[in-house]
């Protein structure tokens, strides 16, 4: 695979939360605006990243039987830099972000590339497969909170332009987040669909 | 009195599926059937109980009095994974049956962001005014934020079955319908809003 295709794999085709299905509660919860979608997938990518170093450059020193509750210490560590650097930073990011901050621990996703790739490759594929993962998950995630946005309160990144009257407001509670985010997954995977059936149909008039 | 409410909010108004976006992994995971999605309600009142009684322990009695609850994050994912294993390995020698009930779900519940989630939220938030931090209060709350997980993922998973059913559009099969489905179940549980 080329340091490329590393790169790119997670913005649509292997898009963790679109595709893989994977770090649902924080693209449900944070979604409600952009600003909050953009902090929650620069602090997921954040994490992401240096927690795939360090794995990466540790695989061969932990010891396979107990590798899960060290990748747990190690990311973490990195989870509550990030929590700490929110709070005294961006205090109204981590405000509205509130328990989601602490839950990228638990997020499948950064645990699921440590082990899926972090521990099998070496350093520099780590970094470009975090990088990508992260940047996958943010684009799954502005693309969700754009739609809410507009839609639930009129307005993207925080610029009101629809006046609140006409605004649908179920968009922005929790009904909406289930459904929007059910549309986006079922709109990328036809498109998904469409694009692999006419590749086929290309590899088959070629032979 | 205040318990009743509290417990009523956690359950029904505030409900953690549906409501507050916490454990959607499992929710959508082991949805299928009924009877897999009771078993999983289960273990997860069992553990999440467990977990919130040992966690909300260590704030108390160790985090708070040294000063240290920036370590809050590590200490209970390590705590909670930690737990889960023993409950895990207790269970098997204790209980055979109960084992083979919850035996399968266990495992899953360590990434289950609703258990750390909780365990957090207790830490934060006075959850009966005037009470502040109690360890009492957090380990019932516990229990009736996993009875409303229960609730939801059965009456979910009891939709799922008739979903199978249905002739879907092919990029909506499995998890997009399921998901819309879970948006107009969390529309009926907006009609609880303001019971509390």
């Amino acid at each position: 695979m080329s340091k490329w295709n590393i790169l790119t794999k997670g913005f649509f085709k292997e898009n963790p939360s679109l595709i893989l299905v994977l770090g649902t509660c924080p693209t449900l919860a944070v979604t409600t605006s952009v600003n909050n979608a953009l902090g929650m997938g620069a602090a997921t990518t954040f994490v992401l990243l240096m927690s795939n170093i360090i794995i990466s450059l540790l695989k061969n020193v932990i010891p396979d039987k107990v590798r899960i509750p060290c990748y747990i210490v190690i990311i973490a560590t990195f989870v509550s830099m990030v929590d700490l650097l929110i709070q005294g930073f961006a205090p109204a990011l981590s405000a509205s972000l509130g328990v989601f901050i602490p839950l990228i621990v638990v997020n499948c996703i950064v645990l699921g590339r440590a082990e899926a790739f972090a521990s099998k490759n070496g350093v520099w594929d780590s970094i470009l497969d975090g990088l990508g993962m992260g940047i996958g998950f943010t684009i799954s995630l502005v693309l969700i909170a754009a739609v809410r946005e507009i839609l639930g309160a009129g307005a993207f990144m925080g610029h009101q332009f629809i006046p609140s009257d006409y605004n649908i407001l179920i968009f922005v509670l929790a009904p909406g987040a289930f459904i929007v985010f059910g549309f986006i997954m079922a709109l990328v995977r036809h498109i998904l669909n469409k694009v692999e059936a006419k590749r086929k149909a290309k590899l088959t008039v070629q032979k | 009195m205040e318990y009743i409410l509290m417990i009523i909010g956690a359950v029904l108004v505030n409900n953690i599926v549906l409501v507050q976006f916490l454990g959607i992994c499992p929710f959508l995971g082991v949805s299928n059937k009924v009877n897999t999605a009771l078993g999983m309600g289960m273990a997860v009142v069992f553990v999440m109980t467990l977990a919130t009684l040992v966690t909300a322990t260590l704030q108390k009695y160790i985090l708070l009095p040294l000063g240290i609850t920036y370590l809050q994050t590590i200490v209970f994912i390590l705590v909670i994974a930690a737990l889960v294993q023993m409950v895990e390995i207790v269970l098997k020698k204790i209980s055979p049956p109960l084992y083979q009930a919850l035996g399968v779900f266990l495992p899953l519940i360590t990434t289950n962001c609703a258990v750390l989630g909780v365990a957090i939220k207790v830490t934060e938030q006075e959850l009966i005014s005037g009470h502040g931090f109690s360890i009492l209060d957090s380990t019932i709350y516990a229990v009736a934020v996993a009875i409303g997980f229960t609730l939801a993922i059965v009456i979910f998973a009891g939709m799922r079955e008739q979903l199978e059913l249905v002739d879907v559009p092919k990029g909506m099969k499995g998890v997009p319908i399921a998901l819309i489905t879970a948006g107009i179940l969390a529309m009926a549980f907006m009609g609880f809003s303001n019971l509390v």
